[in-house]
């Protein structure tokens, strides 16, 4: 019976070779051969021209993670020990914006960051300008937001916070209560309560909190060029335009997607590895 | 046996209408063995989660060593639990699951935080697992374990910490019969090797009459009889204790005059007194009191219903005059066969009328109550415990 029902599954077996298995074969093969068809390592060789946005991607997007675990996991904790009542309207306001398409979302930041933006103009309306102009003998008439690094990781914050906070949530609400009990029973302070049973005890939310924002975050691209303002490119940008932009060499494209997909694999496991006796200890 | 460590004086619990318990009063001595015995609901976890520190009784206080420490959280509580489910740490091995309380920050004297030395936190653990017998097991992760040897980690874990006192709750709940049995023995020598006072939370009558020095009975938020396990069995106070603690026949008696009690219409020797002229009690007749003799030489007669072997002896159930009897003997009185039984004095205990007569002692309905009662692992408190611990 039960190789009757894996049947069903053979669809979505077919469907995974040929949109998932595939590409990556094709991503391989482009990597490692030139447009005239034969093997070379050359694309690779070029990725040295690129180290800089390499290292941008990575640090902006370990960057955001950062911030999304340090803000995500107090809402989180917040969330499942205070009562149904705040449990309900914080899953409101973290799903909401996830149902506005993401395009629009970045866009709405756009708007708020601009130069004429909603912020620049509340902060004139303000005083805020006159204020520091006449302290510091300045003359600003506007902070410059949109373009800068710090626009781009707050974009990726608002987009994927959800995704920290959900997973760091789901494990602290299913924590055993008499671990709690237990722990002040054996001469533990709130704090210690904390620290020695609830935050490890909550470390497989974390991990999976993580993998959810940096992945994502690494391999941006709309994010970037929308407030990023063109200055801040990162991988996402780089591997498009090298397939649909004017600098056209899928082959230079794949090569730069493999060293990233080989990266951020490398980054999981190292992680996952790291994480195992917790998400054991989970599973009692 | 030696001096008050805990009271509970007028202690009321109650969550919203709900009284959970009712004006409670008790206090336990220094090193003995307490326990707490009832059925699902009657108070006894929340008894027991008072004293813990978990609780704060609606009105009341609770005194420990003449302190009141109402307001005193349960981690600044000379007190650790054995907790139900043992509530082990998921993510510590067996050592450090013990080692828990050792590595927390104490407060000495001038008010300083000390952590203990790793050599005496060490050499604790290891005695420790000396003492529940789990030596070379301090690796071990808390998933590789037993329910026996889980349990033991759990008791070795708060006894490490030096308690005055150890509240258990059910701890043995979750074992099979003869690991139970073995389990009573080993907490019972702990507790003595250790001199340390247990409160013992079980709705397990055997366990309770089995370990303790004293026996807390308890049911509808108040405690209904304390007294040593030969006291609640001999003398139950009323018909809820009689019932509750063993087997019991209970009848509606007239107590004519100290030493004569009237059943049946027929005059018994008994060895009560102090009741009023025909004060109508409730007399309580073991199974195991009753003689059974020819029918011409019975003070009472009846027919046999029901038999059924238990291998030490045959419990029988016998109708007399339209009320059943559950008698146990030795020997076989087939169904259907006329009987008569004789009751020594020191066999029949005579109590006030209470609020329970009536509701309890009569085996006409035996087969579904009996059959509960003999099968180990019928809980009636499975679940329902729940409602009483939040």
């Amino acid at each position: 019976m039960k190789n009757k029902l894996s049947l069903f599954a053979v669809p979505y077996v077919i469907w995974m070779a040929l949109l998932v298995v595939a590409p990556i074969v094709m991503v391989v093969i482009y990597a490692f051969t030139t447009a005239d068809g034969g093997f070379s390592l050359s694309n690779f060789a070029r990725m040295g021209t690129y180290a800089v946005i390499f290292t941008r991607s990575f640090k902006l997007a370990l960057i955001a993670t950062a911030i999304c675990l340090l803000v995500g996991y107090p809402v989180a904790y917040a969330m499942a020990k205070e009562g149904p009542g705040f449990q309900r309207i914080a899953s409101v306001l973290i799903m909401l914006p996830m149902w506005v398409n993401f395009l629009l979302r970045t866009y709405a930041w756009m708007s708020i960051l601009e130069k004429n933006g909603l912020l620049n103009q509340l902060f004139s309306a303000m005083g805020l300008f006159d204020l520091i102009n006449s302290v510091f003998g300045t003359n600003i008439q506007y902070f410059k937001m949109i373009g800068t690094s710090g626009a781009v990781v707050l974009g990726m914050v608002y987009n994927y916070l959800p995704f920290m906070i959900l997973p760091i949530y789901s494990v602290i609400i299913k924590l055993d209560n008499s671990l709690l009990e237990a722990a002040r029973d054996l001469g533990a302070n709130s704090a210690g309560v904390f620290r020695k049973v609830i935050l490890p005890l909550s470390l497989p939310g974390v991990l999976s909190g993580i993998t959810m924002v940096f992945v994502p975050s690494v391999s941006t691209f709309a994010i970037s060029r929308l407030l990023g303002g063109g200055t801040q490119m990162m991988l996402g940008d780089l591997i498009e335009q090298q397939f649909l932009g004017g600098a056209y060499n899928p082959h230079l494209g794949s090569a730069i997607a493999l060293v990233m997909m080989v990266i951020v694999v490398v980054c999981m496991w190292v992680m996952n590895h790291f994480g195992e006796g917790e998400e054991q200890a989970v599973m009692l | 046996m030696s001096k008050e460590l805990i009271r509970l004086a007028n202690c009321t619990m109650a969550f919203d209408d709900e009284v959970v318990l009712d004006n409670i009063n008790l206090y336990i001595k220094d090193k003995e063995f307490l326990t707490l015995l009832g059925p699902s609901g009657c108070g006894k976890t929340t008894t027991l989660r008072i004293i813990g520190g978990f609780q704060t009784p609606t009105s009341g206080d609770v005194f420990f060593d003449g302190v009141r420490i109402n307001a005193v959280p349960p981690h600044k509580r000379a007190i650790n639990t054995v907790f139900q489910k043992y509530a082990l740490f998921p993510h510590l091995n067996v050592y450090e699951n013990i080692a828990f309380g050792l590595r927390i920050p104490k407060v000495d004297g001038k008010g300083k935080k000390v952590k203990l030395p790793e050599e005496e936190i060490h050499q604790r653990v290891m005695e420790m697992l000396e003492v529940v017998n789990l030596r070379g097991f301090e690796k071990r992760h808390i998933t590789q374990l037993s329910g026996g040897q889980q349990q033991r980690v759990a008791i070795a874990r708060a006894l490490v910490n030096k308690p005055k006192v150890l509240l258990l709750d059910e701890p043995l709940g979750a074992l099979d019969l003869k690991l139970r049995k073995d389990m009573q023995n080993e907490l019972k020598r702990i507790q003595k090797a250790m001199e340390i006072t247990f409160i013992y939370v079980t709705h397990d009558q055997e366990e309770a009459l089995a370990m303790s020095d004293t026996v807390v009975v308890m049911d509808a938020g108040k405690i209904q009889q304390i007294g040593t396990p030969e006291d609640i069995y001999n003398e139950p106070k009323n018909a809820f204790v009689a019932d509750f603690i063993g087997e019991s026949n209970i009848i509606d008696g007239i107590m004519r005059a100290d030493g004569v009690v009237e059943i049946f219409n027929r005059k018994f020797q008994c060895l009560d007194g102090g009741f009023a002229k025909d004060e109508p009690v409730d007399v309580v007749i073991r199974p195991e009191d009753v003689d059974i003799v020819p029918e011409d030489q019975g003070q009472l007669k009846g027919t046999v219903t029901n038999v059924t072997f238990k291998g030490m002896q045959y419990d029988i159930i016998v109708d007399f005059y339209g009320f059943k009897w559950l008698i146990q003997t030795t020997d076989l009185s087939p169904v259907g066969s006329r009987i008569g039984i004789k009751i020594d004095p020191d066999g029949i205990h005579v109590m006030k009328k209470s609020q329970y007569s009536g509701m309890f002692g009569d085996y006409s309905s035996y087969s579904e109550e009996y059959e509960e009662i003999s099968d180990a692992s019928f809980d009636p408190e499975e679940d329902q415990e729940g409602g009483d611990e939040e």
